[in-house]
Parts: C-alpha cells; sequence; structure tokens
C-alpha cells in the first residue's frame, strides 16, 4: 500500500518536500498516515530493486529539507528508523543521501548532535549480519563517515568535544571478533591523523592503549606455566621450535616450557588479537614517522604508558609500543622514553612504580639496539650517581625491606652492565667514565646489595667483572650456586619486581617480526664474552646461528672446538643478521630441561635459509 | 554583540594534595573546565577567564580524601543570549531551507527556513549558493560573510542556537553597516522630535511591504495546492 501510494501521485522535488513537512507536522497532530508510510520506506532494506532504492533517496533529501519540522519526541520511530540504518547495507546513492540528513539533522538542532554522532561511529564497523564485501564498500562507507564528522564539525564547533566521549565508549568489548576491533582501532586511527586529530585523536590513542592493557591482562599465562622458575638469568635465551607444537609432544615425555607457551598463545584469543591490534598500530607509528609527526604521537603514548602501562601488574606486551616508537627515532623518542623513567625512579611519588619504572629502564636499554652507547652511559650515571646518593647517608646493614628502591636500583646497574659492558669498555672515553663512576662504593656498601640482589644477576656481573679486570668486587658469592635468595624476593615484594624484565623477548608472533631487528638477544651478547663454550649438555643453546643454520641439538659432542672459531666471527654478524620471521625467544626465566628432542632442529627450515 | 557579559565571581578551587607544588597549574587547569559549558550558577557560557589567587593560604577540607580549598577572585567572561538579542555569526553553510551560521567561533547558530523573511530568495549565483534580498539586489548573504540575527532559542547543552531574519534591520551585515549610514545621516538633518517618528516611518513602510508581498506569496502557494489535491 504504501508504495503504491507514493508511487502514484508523481510529485516534483519541491513537491515531495512540501508533503514530507506536512506528514511531520500532521503526525504532531495526530494524523500519522503518511508519517507511517515514510517510516516503512526507510526500514527497507533488503534487496532493493531500482525503483525502491530511487524512492528512500528521494524521501531522505525531502527530509533533509524538512529537518526543521522533525521533533525529538513526536517523531521518535522516524528518528529511530533513519538512525538505526548501517551505510554498510546501501549503494553510494543511498549513503549519499543518509549522511545528506545526518548532517542536516546534527545542525539544525542540539539534540539530534550527539545521536549523530553515535550513529556514525557506530558506523564504523560493519553490522554483524554484514557479509564481507570486500575493501570497495568498506572504503565507500569509511570515506563517507569520516568527511560526514568532519562536515558536522565544520557546522557544529563543539563537534570533537562529543566525539572524544562517544569515540571512547563505543569502543568494542574485547570479547568480541577481532576483525571488529581491528576495524575500530583503524578509523581511530584515522581520526587521529585527520583534521580533528588534535582534538579528538589523542583521546583515542589512549583508548587504544587501554585497550592494550585489557588485552594484556587478559592473558595470565602464569596460570599455565608455574612460576616457580629457578633459573638462571643468563641462560641462552630458548630458540623456537618451528614446528608445530604436536611433534614436540611425541618426542619427549614432559612438554617444554617453550612450547606449552606457544601452545596456549596460539589457541588463545585474546593473544591473536592483541597480536593484530599491536601489528596495527607499529605500521601506524612507522607511517607516522614517515610524517614526520611522530613526535606529537609519541607524547601521547608516553603519558599513557605512564599512567597505565607502567602501573599495571607486570604488563606483558604493551610496552613493546614504546619499544618500536622509539626504534623508529632513537634520537628523540628513544631518549625521551628513557629519561621519562628515570626521571620516575629519581623523583616519581609511589615507590611501586619507581621500581617498576627502573626495571623498565634497565630491561630498555639492555635490549634496544638502537640506542647509542654513550647514552647508555649517561642513563647509568645518573642511576649509579642516584643510588650512591642514597647510600651514602645510610647507617644501615643489609635490609631488603627497607631500601628496596636502593636495590632495585644496584640491580637494575648490572643488569644493564650484563649487557653492555663490553661495548662501554671498548670506547676508552666511556670506559673511564664507567670507572669513575663509583659503582664499587655502591655495591660494596654495608647496605650489601650484592647479597639482595637476584642472585643469578649477581653471579653473571660478577664473573664479567672478574673476565674484564675492572672493579674490585669479591670474585663468587658465599651463596653461589644458588640461583635466587629469599632477600630478592622480599625486596621485590609481592610484585616481584625483583624478577621482572619487561623487554624480555616479545612472545607474540607477528610483533616480533617488528621487534627483532632491534633487539638485543643474549645470544648475540654472550657470545662476545666467552671464548669458551659451557659443556652443559643442553641443547638448548643457539649459539652457531649462522647464515646456514644447521644446529644438531646434541651436537656438543662434535666439533666444539671447531665451531667456536665460527662462533665468534658469527656473533657479530648475528647483530646484522636479518631474523627469522616466526621464531619466538623466551627470557631465560625457565626451567632447564636436560632433555630436548633429538631431532635434528627445525633451522634446516627453508626460512632460515 | 549582545550576549557578552563580564562578571566578577569568588570562586574556590578544590585541589588534590598532590598539585600543591604546582598550584598554580592546577587552578588554570580547573578553571578550564569550566570553559565552553553553560554554568547555571554564573548563568552563563564561560569563554575566558582572569583568576587572580588572594592569598598564599588554602583551607584544609576534610573528606574522603583531604583537599586544599584555595579561594580567588575571578573574572569571567560570559555568553548568556536571550530572546530576542541581536547575535552576528559567520555564514558557514546556506541550503534552500536554512542558514547555518557559527557565533563566537563555537556556538552553532541555525536559521530555519521559517524564520527567514521572505524578502530574501535562495539562488545559486555563479555555482555558490546566496540569498539575495528581492528589495536590495545588493542586499546578499553568502558563505564567509556575516549575518546578524535575532536570537530564538538557545540550547545551553550543546550551546545551540536557533535564530530568526524575521525582524528589519539584520540580515547581511556588510550592507547592513553601509546602509544603516546612509539612512542615519538622512535622520540626522531632521529635528530631534521628528527623528524618532521618521525612524518608525521607515520601519513600518518596510515591515508593510514585505508583508504585502508574503501574504501574495501565501495565496499563491495556496492555489498550487488546492490544484493537486
Amino acid at each position: 500500500m504504501g508504495l503504491s501510494n507514493m508511487d502514484e501521485l508523481s510529485f516534483t522535488d519541491s513537491e515531495l518536500d512540501n508533503h514530507v513537512r506536512n506528514a511531520l507536522k500532521d503526525a504532531i497532530q495526530g494524523d500519522c498516515d503518511f508519517y507511517n508510510q515514510l517510516v516503512a520506506v526507510i526500514h527497507r532494506k533488503e534487496a532493493l530493486v531500482t525503483e525502491e532504492v530511487a524512492l528512500l533517496v528521494t524521501c531522505l533529501k525531502a527530509m533533509t529539507g524538512a529537518v526543521s519540522c522533525v521533533h525529538i519526541v513526536h517523531h521518535r520511530s522516524l528518528l529511530a528508523a533513519i538512525l538505526s540504518m548501517s551505510l554498510w547495507d546501501y549503494g553510494t546513492d543511498v549513503m549519499d543521501a543518509l549522511v545528506e540528513l545526518l548532517i542536516s539533522l546534527a545542525s539544525s538542532n542540539g539534540d539530534y548532535v550527539d545521536l549523530c554522532l553515535e550513529m556514525l561511529v557506530m558506523n564504523f564497523m560493519p553490522p554483524p549480519a554484514h557479509s564481507a564485501r570486500g575493501l570497495s564498500r568498506k572504503i565507500q562507507v569509511l570515506d563517507r563517515v569520516h568527511s560526514t564528522l568532519e562536515d558536522i564539525s565544520n557546522l557544529v564547533p563543539l563537534t570533537p568535544l562529543r566525539l572524544q566521549k562517544i569515540v571512547r565508549d563505543k569502543m568494542p568489548h574485547i570479547y568480541m571478533k577481532e576483525h571488529v576491533i581491528m576495524i575500530y582501532a583503524e578509523n581511530i586511527l584515522r581520526l587521529e591523523s585527520g583534521v580533528m586529530g588534535e582534538l579528538v585523536g589523542s583521546t583515542g590513542l589512549v583508548a587504544l592503549m587501554d585497550k592494550l592493557i585489557e588485552f594484556d591482562v587478559e592473558i595470565s599465562w602464569e596460570d599455565i606455566v608455574q612460576d616457580d622458575f629457578h633459573k638462571d638469568m643468563f641462560d641462552i635465551e630458548l630458540e623456537d621450535l618451528e614446528n608445530p607444537v604436536d611433534d614436540i609432544v611425541q618426542d619427549g615425555d614432559e612438554l617444554t616450557r617453550d612450547a606449552l607457551i606457544q601452545r596456549f598463545l596460539s589457541s588463545n584469543l585474546s593473544a591473536q588479537k592483541l597480536d593484530s591490534l599491536m601489528v596495527l598500530i607499529f605500521e601506524y607509528l612507522k607511517s607516522c614517522s614517515e610524517g614526520g609527526r611522530l613526535v606529537q604521537v609519541f607524547e601521547t603514548l608516553l603519558q599513557s604508558f605512564q599512567k597505565t602501562t607502567l602501573t599495571a601488574y607486570k604488563s606483558k606486551f604493551a610496552q613493546f609500543i614504546m619499544f618500536y616508537a622509539c626504534s623508529l627515532d632513537p634520537d628523540n623518542c628513544g631518549k625521551m622514553f628513557a629519561n621519562a623513567l628515570i626521571d620516575i625512579y629519581v623523583s616519581g611519588l609511589n615507590p611501586v612504580w619507581r621500581m617498576s619504572a627502573v626495571a623498565y629502564l634497565a630491561s630498555y636499554l639492555a635490549r634496544a639496539k638502537f640506542i647509542p652507547i654513550s647514552f647508555v652511559a649517561a642513563m647509568l650515571e645518573r642511576m649509579v650517581s642516584c643510588c650512591f646518593l642514597y647510600c651514602e647517608n645510610q647507617d644501615d646493614n643489609i635490609n631488603p625491606k627497607a631500601h628496596k628502591l636502593f636495590y632495585a636500583g644496584c640491580q637494575a646497574i648490572m643488569y644493564v652492565l650484563c649487557f653492555r659492558l663490553k661495548q662501554l669498555l671498548v670506547i676508552p672515553r666511556l670506559k673511564s667514565q664507567l670507572l669513575l663512576m663509583r659503582i664499587d662504593d655502591v655495591l660494596k656498601h654495608h647496605l650489601s646489595p650484592l647479597q639482595v640482589c637476584l642472585l643469578s644477576i649477581v653471579e653473571e656481573f660478577l664473573r664479567l667483572v672478574k673476565e674484564n679486570g675492572i672493579f674490585s668486587l669479591p670474585e663468587t658469592l658465599v651463596e653461589h650456586g644458588l640461583l635466587e635468595s629469599e632477600r630478592s624476593r622480599i625486596f621485590g615484594g609481592i610484585e616481584r619486581l625483583d624478577m621482572f624484565f619487561p623487554f624480555d623477548p616479545c612472545l607474540l608472533r607477528k610483533c616480533d617480526s617488528y621487534i627483532r631487528p632491534n633487539y638485543v638477544y643474549w645470544s648475540m651478547v654472550r657470545s662476545t664474552y666467552y671464548e669458551d663454550e659451557e659443556a652443559e649438555g643442553t641443547s638448548d643453546e643457539d649459539v652457531a646461528e649462522g647464515d646456514n643454520g644447521m644446529n644438531i641439538p646434541d651436537g656438543r659432542s662434535h666439533g666444539e672446538g671447531d665451531s667456536d672459531g665460527d662462533e665468534i666471527d658469527s656473533s657479530l654478524d648475528k647483530m646484522s643478521i636479518t631474523p627469522r620471521d616466526s621464531s619466538h625467544k623466551f627470557g631465560g626465566r625457565m626451567r632447564r630441561f636436560t632433555q630436548m628432542p633429538s631431532k635434528i632442529r627445525p633451522s634446516t627450515s627453508p626460512e632460515s635459509l | 554583540m549582545a550576549g557578552l557579559e563580564e562578571c566578577e565571581a569568588n570562586l574556590i578551587v578544590y585541589l588534590h594534595p598532590s598539585k600543591e607544588n604546582c598550584a598554580r597549574d592546577a587552578i588554570l587547569s580547573e578553571l578550564s573546565t569550566l570553559l565552553f559549558t553553560y554554568n547555571e550558577t554564573v548563568g552563563g557560557v564561560v569563554l575566558a577567564y582572569d583568576p587572580s589567587i588572594l592569598s598564599n593560604l588554602a583551607k584544609i577540607v576534610p573528606g574522603t580524601f583531604p583537599c586544599f580549598g584555595v579561594q580567588l577572585k575571578a573574572k569571567l567572561l560570559l555568553f548568556n543570549p536571550k530572546p530576542d538579542m541581536v547575535l552576528e555569526g559567520e555564514v558557514v553553510k546556506l541550503t534552500p531551507n536554512s542558514i547555518h551560521a557559527v557565533v563566537l567561533g563555537f556556538s552553532s547558530a541555525v536559521i530555519a527556513d521559517d524564520d527567514i523573511r521572505d524578502e530574501f530568495k535562495y539562488k545559486i549565483k555563479g555555482g555558490e549558493e546566496v540569498y539575495v534580498s528581492r528589495t536590495h539586489r545588493k542586499h546578499k548573504i553568502k558563505v564567509g560573510t556575516i549575518v546578524r540575527f535575532s536570537m530564538k532559542s538557545f540550547d545551553e547543552e550543546i550551546l545551540h542556537i536557533s535564530g530568526s531574519l524575521l525582524a528589519p534591520h539584520i540580515g547581511g551585515v556588510r550592507w547592513l553597516d553601509k546602509n544603516l549610514e546612509e539612512w542615519s545621516r538622512a535622520d540626522s538633518t531632521a529635528t530631534k522630535r521628528n527623528t524618532g517618528d521618521r525612524k518608525l516611518e521607515n520601519y513600518t513602510l518596510t515591515t508593510y511591504e514585505t508583508s504585502v508581498k508574503s501574504d501574495e506569496q501565501i495565496e499563491k502557494s495556496k492555489k498550487k495546492r488546492r490544484q493537486h489535491t
């Protein structure tokens, strides 16, 4: 009835305008006949034929002219019908007419501004029933949505203020499908780089970072992998086994820890979503860097980091956003990050956050390949002088609980030196800077940091110090052989900040490929220190990672002497090898397994060649 | 422009204890949360503030956590338009049914076609949309020009103004300002007693013209409607 009625009366455009206006006015009075027909036309969306499309377009255009007659209460159903339309369901004609109507509505009356903005933000995502129709539809819809948002903000200057809140509120929940989350994130990033970027963009970016932490918190593999690792910090980080997890199970009786983690992460939806989301942000940061705006974006990221990531309990992956951003611009962002962290350590207010900050700093300085070594020295100097000033006035003896900030600082210093000592010693100016830092005084103080800090770190540090003949520290500790002492547990507190190394190798597959080129693995560092290989009988070590990587696991016995020479040479090459895609490495905090699958390591697989 | 007021307010700003090092910055940022929102207490939209802190001492106010209560006097610039006030804004969009303008850079104003006097006709000239007066061809309202209108209503939440161009002596500012000068020059020769009447005469003349025209138009459109039904 509706269609034929409207068809029969052939209206010109201006006449239809009048007609629609009268329909709206009549509906307020109670005569809803034509009004209901109008609502019915709007609701139609399934498989529209050309005439229906034309009718819909004409009606939308007529309403655009009649918005001054629309009443928010009396025309509830019409407004609801319009605002529930999704651009994804229609062709470009209808899309254009609809966005014109939205602009007209939003600018005609303040009541409709929020409603129109919400509708547009919901259109960031395709409706649930929508079949993926490919890229062209997505481009058509999103281009229109964003240009409409800009048009509305030209007419209603306070739009960005309202949009900020709406963008944050409408963000999809972490349990929604991955493609929905991804497309919403893409749109946030598009807003950030758009005209309204200054106003809306930073809120959106912060909301994204918060979402990353939500995912991070959701993934708690500590439930699966027991947290009782008594492990030498500096055992070589495990090479990822590129075979699928099942094979590994067949070989050994017990699942390796690495395999457990892999299996968990590959089946964990949150991990996959987090991985994709982080990669999206990485790509965006890269484009910002090419456009020269990385520093502004970085400032927002840094604020967000200090507010949520730093304060979250042992964030696992989200901090790699900062790492990647720093790697894109080491001189500005890289240094800004380190300076922010040390400022928090030196003069922050909350002790837990200060300890967390110094742990971040230590892990960052150790792992970031792109930081110039002179800057590392400068940061070390600040850390040492802070600790020195602290202990100068202390009469106390060893007391892990009372001086946990001091012990955290000392542990951080030692950790960084484990990674960077060789590089520092090679340059004479930095060597003398190091020797002047009064590290001996700090570490030999009667607060006894050497007995409180994590034993594995202390041992490794003392070994290096002895090897290189610097400082005058005891050669070994009394409690040699123990990997952890009660004292480090105490200073670490409930949060176990004594064992927090946030930039240990990233376990997310796709992220790792971005991080690798700029990352320092312990294996790279270690082999520059040691002439002799320890014959430990474990085949965890991935030492001879040459270009023709063919490691035979229990091949310690074969040609160890031979491989030494190769190893030293190749170790220097290792720093510049194009990394493999799919390896995960785990920062040594794992139980050492004496039994490894005895087959040839997957490094013979094609990717490694 | 009408609607702008200055006022002096005695305020107390409550600061979190962590802000004691940077109290001045904290006060300014607290005050900035007032901006561009309608505040019932002061009776207007706060556009600018100029605080002067009375003393360095602040009262500690107990609560879930203790706050510092800092007393200050602030000069506030308020925007509080009342109905029938004459406001000006920059035109940003013209459609056959409406004129959209932005007032003071932050408030969006719309004049619906019912509120535009029939003197103005919508045209597209040379690809550009314009409202032209039928009586004075040079009196135009274009995108980018300033329009003077009278205020009908003000939405305090979203700071949206609904305006009208029905009254005479409002419209495109450029033309109005030029021609008001002419009118006032012509009037100044008359005696003081007569000036008031003269002006009134002009006013009534124009309104009579426009009202006659609008009657005719209404009759025409009624005829058209009768033909269709």
